[in-house]
């Protein structure tokens, strides 16, 4: 018999590296795409992105200290993102400026201030490894910190999730009847910033946003409410990893923009074929109701 | 079902001024909303009647003098602050006016039938699991209505809440806004049409930045009251002088004088 499955699996039998990285990236599938649905539906995609390139600088500085170690870039880049987070929330908080304003400015400070600090000490490799990840060479403590990272992502998004709705439909409501609009927003900037970082080591700081936002904007064409977006969107990017991965091994291509690639072409394919706005479905008009 | 308030007083004001950037938009105001009242706020656009109704949530903070609440506030805002394009049921809508029992972790199930009849009490029943999205303007001002019934405050705060909305669904809403009065509510409703008020609203405050009058609606909404309303100047005046303090004449006319004085024992 014929295992249709065979291919695609064989490299995550075959090889120790292979079922760590797909570890890895199934972690990563189950708790950024689920920020990422609350980030497409605040209109926040952009600012996912410009928050990617706030954790370069800390990674950097980490880097510096005791060269390519995940530990030390990870902490690194904690510190710089959620820096970032806070000091933009905070600054939009006691100003007249609009968040995406602030953050653009602190991003593109920190963005100038982690390439000056990379080319202070790395190579050429090394940068590479900064900008497109190593989700190959993921060792047990990177493991286990993608691992704590969906843990913790996955408790406090159901902790917060209804003030966190409430916040995006309705903020004034929320700080009519409720003092935690403030504290679920930074929580919220936390989770984007901790699952950035879980990103940046597999994907690298160019491409950690991919397993957040692409399977959020997929999911929206195939489910209308939350119940729905969230996990269809852990669903897509866990599909992304799976061939992703393997067509990486295969066809020997860098891996992270492979996994990228594969949740991109699903994006595709649901914008085609998604039953919620997707473009077949345009073409296709079945007659109105009567009510 | 009937609500006492620990105070007779909800709202009171004590010499307010709220603005934007230093320039005031209400200007010195004092006055009292007493328990169980049922006031409109009345005056042309930029008199200051959202501006009031922000400061009284605590949404704007005063620029000067301080406003003293008693009891949980509902407030209503202008519907376009809402994003109507996020994916939430009315259900879910409805229901988050049950946040200071449900809070963040009881779910909504056991609450199933008040939301159901808060749905059904604004002609919206059958309506649970449609999205925001689909909803006409008047539906949604109904299923806002919804949310503020299941908040069930002694305090009602609406803001234009009839603004865009057909007359049968205006009938409707005011019926439900004089029940809540007939609960003992304090309910404030910031309006445009005059004859409404007239005919639904005991009391009125007429504010033109500056309350015109504040009582009894029938005294309130005289010719002389809406012409010096109309006079207010909307200018935002760069150059204004710092002010120093409210003048006595202004003060007198808003401070409970004899004449705008309105009769607490009608409203109660």
């Amino acid at each position: 018999m014929i295992d249709p499955f065979g291919p695609i699996l064989a490299p995550f039998v075959e090889f120790g590296f292979m079922r760590r990285a797909l570890a890895g990236c199934l972690a990563l599938s189950v708790s950024a795409p689920p920020v990422g649905v609350f980030l497409t539906l605040r209109r926040m995609s952009l600012m996912s992105d410009a928050m990617s390139h706030a954790i370069l600088p800390g990674a950097a500085a980490g880097f510096l200290v005791a060269g390519l170690s995940l530990p030390a870039m990870t902490v690194g880049g904690l510190v710089a993102g959620l820096a970032v987070a806070l000091l933009a929330g905070a600054v939009t908080r006691a100003t007249v400026v609009r968040e995406d304003a602030n953050l653009a400015a602190f991003y593109l400070i920190s963005l100038a201030g982690g390439v000056l600090l990379v080319s202070l000490r790395g190579s050429q490799i090394d940068l590479m490894h900064f900008l497109f990840g190593s989700v190959l060479a993921l060792d047990d403590a990177a493991l286990i910190l993608l691992g704590g990272i969906s843990t913790l992502t996955l408790v406090a998004l159901a902790a917060i999730y209804r003030p966190l709705v409430m916040e995006c439909v309705d903020p004034l409501f929320l700080r009519t009847v409720s003092r935690s609009g403030g504290p679920v927003h930074l929580a919220f900037l936390a989770l984007v910033v901790i699952n950035l970082v879980g990103g940046f080591q597999a994907l690298g700081t160019l491409l950690a946003v991919g397993l957040m936002l692409l399977p959020a904007v997929a999911a929206r064409f195939w489910a209308r409410d939350l119940g729905g977006l969230i996990p269809i969107s852990m669903l897509i990017a866990a599909v992304a990893s799976v061939s992703g991965l393997s067509l990486s091994y295969q066809l020997d291509l860098p891996s992270g923009p492979a996994i990228v690639l594969a949740a991109g072409a699903l994006y595709l394919v649901s914008m085609l074929a998604g039953p919620r706005g997707g473009l077949l479905r345009r073409l296709i008009r079945p007659r109105h109701l009567e009510a | 079902m009937s609500i006492r308030p620990a105070t007779r007083d909800s709202i009171r004001l004590v010499g307010i001024t709220l603005g934007y950037d230093r320039h005031p938009a209400v200007h010195h105001l004092s006055g009292t909303v007493r328990a169980g009242d049922l006031l409109a706020l009345v005056g042309p656009n930029g008199a200051g009647k959202s501006t009031l109704l922000k400061g009284m949530v605590g949404e704007i903070r005063c620029l000067e003098g301080h406003i003293d609440r008693s009891g949980a506030l509902a407030y209503m805002p202008q519907a376009d602050e809402i994003d109507r394009s996020f994916p939430l049921s009315v259900m879910d809508l409805a229901g988050m006016g049950l946040w200071r029992k449900a809070g963040s972790w009881r779910g909504l199930e056991r609450w199933r039938p008040e939301i159901g009849a808060a749905l059904d009490a604004v002609g919206l029943g059958g309506f649970e699991a449609r999205p925001i999205s689909t909803l006409s303007g008047g539906q949604f001002r109904r299923a806002l209505f919804a949310r503020l019934i299941l908040q069930d405050c002694p305090v009602m705060l609406l803001d234009e809440p009839f603004t865009g909305i057909d007359n049968r669904t205006v009938e409707d809403l005011l019926a439900l806004i004089r029940l809540w009065h007939g609960q003992g509510r304090t309910v404030v409703a910031a309006l445009h049409d005059l004859t409404q008020v007239r005919e639904h609203f005991p009391t009125t405050l007429l504010l033109a930045r500056e309350a015109v009058a504040w009582g009894p609606t029938a005294r309130v909404l005289t010719p002389e009251n809406l012409a010096r309303a109309r006079n207010l100047s909307e200018a935002w005046d760069e150059d204004a002088a710092v002010c120093v303090g409210p003048k006595p004449a202004v003060a007198l006319g808003h401070d409970h004088g004899p004449e705008t004085h309105h009769h607490h024992e009608d409203a109660a």
